[in-house]
């Protein structure tokens, strides 16, 4: 069972991954501030696993690790989703006030 | 069993969303748009799994999502964009201890340690604890409480392979006896002490590459903690994650004419500055540096029709963006063209300074990159250097002796003019002098970046 579980994990791994150069290798190099700390925000998606781990009820050294890995991961999230969006809002094209 | 099936539901969509939001940092105008979507992935991946019924207490999740979200929202709204590789950093850190830290609970209340199990368990925390300690490293280093330079000693590279080896074999024997918790917290304090050891000999300006590899630990750990927890968001999410760093490692690296296996192995110390090597000096010692005044670099500038800018890390130190800006103002006003050429490896992470010049409101159709913007600089009146470097030392084309032989550089010297704003003639951080600075056609401006464009502005608005 494990064995199955372990192949299947693979297989999503390595379709992901391959998705991910597919379209990462087409992000201009503008861009490339932004899509670092929008990919980051995305893998802090381990907050889902930091929460199950906390809300488990496993004992207290569990629980400890468990709120701090919440509060990181979740740092990341917020973070990483608003600085990104702070810094594209800033991309603009060559029509401001700067044209002479 | 059927709020599992609901929440893998859900995470099928977030996948999906965090899929597009990729996407649409393809272009500007679709980027904000996929970012919103990739945030809604997020929310919905967060709200499946509290309704999870293995989730039976809340007040400490509840705890740590409220302190998390405060600190992400205080670090999102008060960082300058001329220390974002310094948040991006710790971003790295905060995702690796989170991936670590819930890698250690697992195996603490270790539940149905099996082969899989244990092998995903014991090479997520030892690669979450390195990068952790690696990325605390890389912004003590950026943020300059620790020295930028880098830090070598006799056999460091035998010495970090050597630690390496240990700690993935004591991988390997807790797969087959995952009780033998003291061997996996001893590989805890290695795997903590090999991300120091990694850094340790790497300097400042090689940080974009630094920071690329760490992206990419980072999110592999997140993509191995998935396989740990048979949870298939987290491998897809680590896998993006993972692959970006990658491509952005492989860009980083091709910029520094570096091989990717040296980057692999952590040895960015290689470029060691050449401590004895007087000889470059010598050799250009009798040859004249023109230096100029703001007043002669005015004057050149009101009588060219087209200026290439090349910003670096010293217009991010010097916070001159908005100077810039102002000066590319007035050229523009007079008739010249103003283009501004961006190598990947300026500033300190990949991209740094599109985001400095798009905060002072440049607008960014005329940033360049480097192979679009080579071919220009022959017709360029002037080639403004601000805070550049080793990316514009044309030794990098002819000398095979100079350490940065090979690297691909802007071709400033091409220009008719080239002017250079630079504090002083302290060679770049491999130690090597630039040939351009010695060119007839270059002169030199000393002092401060702000200050300087701001007194070329100054001399530019009264010569009309």
């Amino acid at each position: 069972m494990d064995g199955a579980l372990l192949v299947a994990g693979l297989y999503i791994f390595m379709l992901a991954a391959f998705l991910g150069f597919l379209v990462v290798s087409r992000v201009p190099p503008l861009l490339h501030t932004p899509l670092m700390s929008a990919t980051n925000a995305i893998s802090a998606i381990i907050v889902v696993a930091a929460i199950l781990v906390t809300g488990g009820r496993h004992g207290t050294v569990v629980t400890v690790l468990g709120t701090i890995a919440v509060a990181c991961a979740m740092c990341n999230v917020v973070g990483g989703f608003l600085i990104t969006e702070r810094m594209l809002k800033m991309f603009k094209k060559g029509d401001g006030k700067s044209e002479k | 069993m059927t709020s599992h099936i609901f929440t893998n539901i859900v995470y099928l969509i977030s996948a999906l969303l965090f899929i597009l939001g990729l996407k649409g940092l393809n272009s500007p105008e679709t980027a904000r748009r996929g970012q919103k979507m990739a945030a809604l992935g997020m929310t919905m991946a967060i709200i499946g799994t509290l309704i999870q019924h293995e989730v039976v207490t809340y007040e400490w999740i509840i705890v740590g999502l409220v302190i998390g979200s405060i600190v992400g929202i205080g670090i999102a709204a008060w960082t300058p964009m001329t220390k974002m590789p310094e948040r991006t950093a710790l971003s790295h850190a905060f995702g690796a201890l989170a991936a670590a830290l819930v890698g250690v609970a697992e195996y603490y209340h270790g539940q149905d340690l099996n082969t899989v199990r244990m092998s995903a368990i014991g090479s997520e925390v030892m690669l979450g604890s390195l990068t952790f300690t690696g990325s605390m490293m890389a912004f003590g280093k950026l943020q300059g409480i620790l020295p930028g330079s880098p830090w070598t000693y006799k056999g460091q590279n035998v010495f970090n392979v050597s630690l390496l080896a240990v700690i993935a074999l004591i991988v390997i024997i807790l797969v087959f006896f995952p009780s033998t918790s003291f061997l996996f917290y001893l590989g805890l304090v290695l795997a903590l002490t090999f991300g120091v050891m990694l850094i340790l000999p790497i300097g400042a300006a090689d940080m974009p590459t630094v920071i690329s590899i760490l992206n990419s630990y980072a999110g592999i750990s997140a993509a191995l903690l998935g396989f740990a927890l048979n949870n298939k968001i987290l491998i897809i999410a680590g896998a993006l994650d993972g692959a970006s760093g990658f491509i952005l490692s492989i860009i980083m690296c091709r910029a520094m004419n570096r091989s990717f296996t040296n980057v692999l192995f952590g040895a960015f110390g290689k470029i060691t500055p050449p401590v004895d090597g007087a000889a470059a000096p010598e050799d250009t010692g009798n040859k004249q540096v023109h230096s100029g005044t703001p007043k002669e670099a005015a004057e050149i500038f009101k009588n060219s029709k087209s200026v290439i800018i090349v910003p670096g890390y010293g217009m991010a130190a010097a916070q001159a963006q908005h100077n810039v800006r102002e000066l590319a103002d007035i050229l523009k006003a007079q008739g010249t063209d103003v283009k501004y050429a961006i190598h990947p490896v300026a500033g300190r992470m990949p991209g740094h300074m599109n985001v400095l010049l798009a905060e002072a409101n440049v607008p960014y159709d005329v940033l360049f990159d480097m192979d679009d913007i080579n071919p220009e600089f022959p017709d360029a009146d002037v080639a403004l250097v601000i805070g550049a470097n080793d990316v514009t030392n044309p030794a990098a084309r002819h000398d095979t002796a100079s350490p940065i032989y090979g690297m691909p550089i802007l071709d400033v010297d091409k220009a008719k003019h080239v002017m250079v704003v630079k504090r002083s003639m302290n060679p770049g951080f491999a130690g090597i002098e630039n040939e351009l600075y010695f060119n007839d056609r270059t002169m030199m401006v000393f002092g401060d970046a702000k200050t300087v464009v701001g007194n070329i502005t100054k001399e530019l608005n009264d010569l009309k």
